[in-house]
C-alpha cells in the first residue's frame, strides 16, 4: 500500500483487497474481551477535524487505540486554526510534535492530497472527508460490510442514491465499489449529479423505481434540505416522494438485497424509519465495520514504515501478528 | 544618450538586417553616430516592443505583491515597453487621482509605459458609473476601461458605459463572467470538477455575458474588448459578431494557450486562475482563433500574489498567476512551434494589435526610420527551465516552475534606451 491514503478513485484493486482482508482479520477484535493489540504502541496518530464530525472522529479515535497508538485530536474550533492559522502552519505544527499519521477532514477538497504532497509533512496522511470530493475510509467499510453480506463484488448491483454531486461518499463510493468489479448505479434529480458523470465508470439514473428490482444493495445519500433554498429540488416532500425510500420501494427490492446508509440520517425524508429500522438495514454494523476499516488503514499505513528504533524488526513483527490473530479467529 | 547599432537581426523573422537607434528613435543606418553601441543580433528575432493590455501591477493597496516598479521591471524582461495597469487595485482605480499617481509612477519607473485601465464602476461595485471622463481628459488619458476580476453585470450598466464612452473613443473591456453561475466557482465545470468535487466555473457563464455585451454593443454602436476568452464558444460568439462588422475585440492569455484543467488534479493553487483553466478542446478553438485573427491579441493578465496566498488549500487560495515573463516564450511554443504563427503575426498580435486597441500611440509602430524606437529582440533557439526565483516580480507564483521553455528575451529598447541588455535588466 502507499503512504497516504488520500482517495478511492487511485487504490487498486490488490491494494483495496488487501485493506478489506486486514480489516476482516481486525473485525474478530471486536468479538474478544479485551478489543486492543500493541501493533503501533508509540506511534502518534493526530485527528486534524477542520469540520465538526464526531462519528468519523470517534471511529478513527476507536480504530488507534485498539491498535494501541497514541491519539491526538485537534479540532479547528477554538483552536488557532479559527484564529486564522493556515493549514500549512497546523501541519508544521503536528510534524513539530512527531505525528506519524495525520488523519485530515476538510471543506476544502484537496486539502489531505495538498497536505500529503506539499512537503510540510512527512507522516502519512489519510483523508477522512474533503469537501466535496472523497471519504475513502466510508467505501472502504461500505465494501467490506457490502461483501460480508453478498460476498465476492464481482457484478454485484450497487444503487447509491441522493445528492451525488455534494457527496463524498458518493464519489469513493462510485471509484471503489467499480474498481472492485460491482456494477453501480447512481441515482439522483438530474440537478444532483454532477456535469460529465457520463464518463465515470458507473450507469446513472433519475429514476429510483427502474434502479431498484434487480439491485443487491440500496445505499441512500444524506440529503440536506437547505439545498432546495439553491432550487437543486423544489422542497424536501418532493424530493422525499420522488428519490426517497419509503415502504413500498422498499417492497420491491430483492429479497437478499440490503439497506445501507453512511449517517447521519434524515429519517422521513431520503429513508423512511421503518426501512431503516428493518432486519435488511445493515446501517449499525456499518459504524461497527468502520473501526475495523480505520484499523485496517492505519496497520497497514504505518506498519510498512517502522519508525527509527523499529525499521529492522518490523516486516517480520507485522506478519507474525496478523498470522496469530488470524489463528486466534479460527 | 546612447545609439545603438543593432546587427544582422531577424526583422519580424525575415532575413538579417542592420538597425539604428538614436535619440530615441529607429534611424538610417547612414546617420550612426561614430560613438553607436554595437548590439550583436545574430540569430535573433527583432519584434516592436509588446504591449500588454491586462496587467495586475497591485499598486497603489497591495505592495507585498507587486509594485509600479516591479511589475515594470518584469514587464521589460518579457520584452514589453508598454503595460495597461488594471483598476482592481485599493484603492479602486476609478478617479483622475488614482489613474495619474499610477501614471506617475510608471514613469518614475521608467522600464516601460504604464497605462492606466479606469475602472468602469465605482469602487468596482456595479452600481454606479465612475468618473470615465474626468479620467480620459487626465494626464493618464484614459481610455480602456474595466472592472476586471468583476463581470459589469448589470445590463444597463453596461449598455451606458459602452455609450457613454464613445464620446472620447473609448473602449470597455469586460471580464465576462456571470456571477451568479458561478458562485464559489474553483475550477472549470467538467469532468474533472465532478470528479476532484470543485465547484464547476461552467464556460456558459463567459459566453452568455459575451453574447449579451457582443449585442449591446452593436445596438448602441460602440467598442467592446472581451478580457481573457476562454472557451471553444466564446470564439465561435467573437467571429460571429467580427463577421457582422461589429467593433468587438479581444484577447487570449497565454496560460489558456498552453494549460489545461486536468493540472487542477495535482490540487496545487498554482494552477487556480480565473478564468480557469478549460479543456484540450478549448486551447486548441483559443489557439485556432488566435491564428485566424479572430481573438486580435496575447494579454498576460499577470496577476501576483504573496505566497502565503497560494501556500494553501485549493478553497482558500487566491486566483491567478505571473504571466510577463513567460509571455513570449509560452506563445512561441503553443503557437509559434506549431506553425500556426510567424514572428510577424507574433508582432501583430502582441503590439500591433494591443496598441490599437489600447489607442496607445509610439508602440505597436513598423520599425522604420522615424518610428519611437521600441522593440525587443528575442533569441528563439534558446531554452530556458523556468525558476520562479529569477523572477524580477515581487511574486513567485508561476505555473511554469520547472518546465522547459523556448525563446529569451535578449534586449528590449523603450524609446532607444535599453531596459533589457544581454538578457539582464538594466
Amino acid at each position: 500500500m502507499k503512504r497516504h491514503l488520500l482517495s478511492s478513485a487511485d487504490l487498486s484493486r490488490a491494494d483495496a483487497l488487501q485493506v478489506l482482508d486486514t480489516a476482516e482479520e481486525l473485525r474478530t477484535l471486536a468479538n474478544r474481551p479485551i478489543k486492543k493489540l500493541p501493533t503501533l504502541r508509540g506511534r502518534t496518530v493526530v485527528n486534524l477535524f477542520f469540520e465538526d464530525s464526531t462519528r468519523t472522529r470517534i471511529s478513527f479515535e476507536a480504530a488507534a487505540k485498539r491498535l494501541s497508538a497514541d491519539v491526538i485530536n485537534f479540532s479547528a474550533k477554538g483552536s488557532s486554526v479559527s484564529k486564522g492559522e493556515s493549514l500549512k502552519d497546523t501541519a508544521l505544527t503536528l510534524e513539530a510534535m512527531g505525528a506519524d499519521a495525520v488523519v485530515i477532514r476538510h471543506g476544502s477538497s484537496g486539502a489531505p492530497h495538498r497536505l500529503a504532497t506539499s512537503g510540510w509533512v512527512r507522516s502519512s496522511v489519510v483523508n477522512a472527508g474533503d469537501g466535496t470530493h472523497e471519504h475513502p475510509t466510508q467505501a472502504l467499510l461500505d465494501a467490506f460490510t457490502l461483501r460480508r453480506h453478498l460476498g465476492d463484488l464481482d457484478g454485484r448491483r450497487v444503487t447509491i442514491v441522493g445528492d451525488v454531486l455534494h457527496s463524498r461518499v458518493a464519489r469513493s463510493n462510485a471509484w471503489l465499489l467499480s474498481t472492485l468489479g460491482a456494477d453501480v448505479t447512481l441515482v439522483a434529480p438530474p440537478t444532483l449529479l454532477p456535469v460529465g458523470v457520463e464518463n465515470w465508470p458507473v450507469q446513472s439514473s433519475y429514476d429510483l423505481d427502474s434502479a431498484l428490482d434487480k439491485c443487491d444493495a440500496v445505499m441512500m445519500l444524506r440529503v440536506q434540505r437547505e439545498r432546495m433554498n439553491a432550487a437543486f429540488f423544489p422542497s424536501a416532500r418532493e424530493y422525499s416522494r420522488r428519490y426517497g425510500l419509503d415502504g413500498r420501494r422498499f417492497a420491491r427490492l430483492p429479497e437478499h438485497a440490503i439497506v445501507m446508509h453512511p449517517g447521519p440520517m434524515n429519517r422521513g425524508m431520503e429513508i423512511a424509519a421503518d426501512v431503516a429500522d428493518s432486519a435488511r438495514s445493515v446501517i449499525v454494523e456499518q459504524v461497527t465495520n468502520g473501526v475495523a476499516v480505520r484499523m485496517a488503514v492505519l496497520y497497514l499505513l504505518l506498519s510498512g514504515q517502522p519508525g527509527e528504533s523499529e525499521r529492522d524488526v518490523a516486516p517480520t513483527t507485522r506478519e507474525s501478528e496478523l498470522s496469530g490473530l488470524a489463528g486466534a479467529a479460527r | 544618450m546612447t545609439s545603438y547599432r543593432i546587427t544582422g537581426a531577424r526583422l519580424l523573422g525575415a532575413d538579417p538586417t542592420d538597425l539604428l537607434l538614436t535619440d530615441g528613435r529607429l534611424a538610417d543606418l547612414d546617420d550612426a553616430p561614430t560613438d553607436a553601441v554595437t548590439v550583436d543580433a545574430d540569430g535573433l528575432v527583432a519584434l516592436p516592443g509588446l504591449v500588454d493590455l491586462h496587467t495586475h501591477l497591485r499598486e497603489p493597496g497591495r505592495e507585498d505583491s507587486e509594485t509600479v516598479a516591479t511589475g515594470s521591471r518584469a514587464a521589460a524582461a518579457g520584452g514589453f515597453t508598454a503595460v495597461h495597469a488594471m483598476a482592481n487595485t485599493d484603492p479602486v482605480a476609478d478617479t483622475a487621482g488614482v489613474v495619474e499617481q499610477v501614471l506617475n509612477l510608471g514613469l518614475a519607473a521608467g522600464y516601460c509605459d504604464v497605462r492606466p485601465v479606469g475602472a468602469v464602476t465605482v469602487g468596482l461595485g456595479g452600481t454606479r458609473l465612475a468618473e470615465l471622463g474626468a479620467m480620459a481628459d487626465s494626464a493618464a488619458q484614459v481610455r480602456m476601461f474595466s472592472d476586471d476580476g468583476k463581470c459589469v453585470s448589470d445590463a444597463v450598466l453596461m449598455r451606458r458605459a459602452l455609450e457613454y464612452v464613445k464620446a472620447f473613443d473609448g473602449v470597455i473591456a469586460q471580464h465576462a463572467q456571470e456571477p451568479r453561475l458561478t458562485e464559489d466557482a474553483q475550477m472549470n465545470e467538467g469532468t474533472m470538477s465532478g470528479v476532484l468535487g470543485m465547484q464547476g466555473w461552467p464556460a456558459v457563464a463567459e459566453e452568455a455575458i459575451i453574447a449579451r455585451d457582443i449585442l449591446l454593443t452593436a445596438h448602441v454602436g460602440s467598442r467592446l474588448h472581451v478580457c481573457h476568452v476562454s472557451t471553444a464558444g466564446s470564439v465561435e460568439l467573437i467571429r460571429w459578431a467580427k463577421g457582422k462588422g461589429w467593433n468587438v475585440t479581444a484577447e487570449v492569455t497565454p496560460h489558456h494557450l498552453l494549460l489545461t484543467d486536468d493540472l487542477v488534479a495535482t490540487y496545487d493553487p498554482i494552477y487556480k486562475v480565473n478564468p480557469p483553466l478549460r479543456t484540450s478542446g478549448d486551447v486548441e478553438a483559443l489557439r485556432a482563433g488566435l491564428a485566424d485573427g479572430t481573438i486580435d491579441c496575447v494579454a498576460t493578465d499577470h496577476a501576483p500574489h504573496p505566497t502565503e496566498d497560494k501556500e494553501c488549500e485549493w478553497g482558500a487560495a487566491a486566483m491567478g498567476m505571473l504571466g510577463l515573463e513567460t509571455a513570449l516564450s509560452v506563445v512561441q511554443q503553443a503557437m509559434v512551434d506549431t506553425g500556426l504563427l510567424d514572428w510577424a503575426d507574433v508582432a501583430d498580435r502582441m503590439s500591433v494589435r494591443p496598441a490599437q486597441i489600447g489607442r496607445l500611440g509610439g508602440h505597436g509602430q513598423p520599425l522604420e526610420p522615424g518610428a519611437p524606437a521600441n522593440l525587443v529582440l528575442v533569441d528563439p533557439a534558446a531554452t530556458r527551465t523556468i525558476d520562479p526565483r529569477d523572477s524580477a516580480s515581487l511574486s513567485r507564483n508561476t505555473p511554469y516552475a520547472g518546465r522547459e521553455l523556448p525563446g529569451r528575451v535578449v534586449a528590449t529598447f523603450l524609446r532607444g534606451r535599453a531596459t533589457v541588455l544581454d538578457g539582464k535588466l538594466q
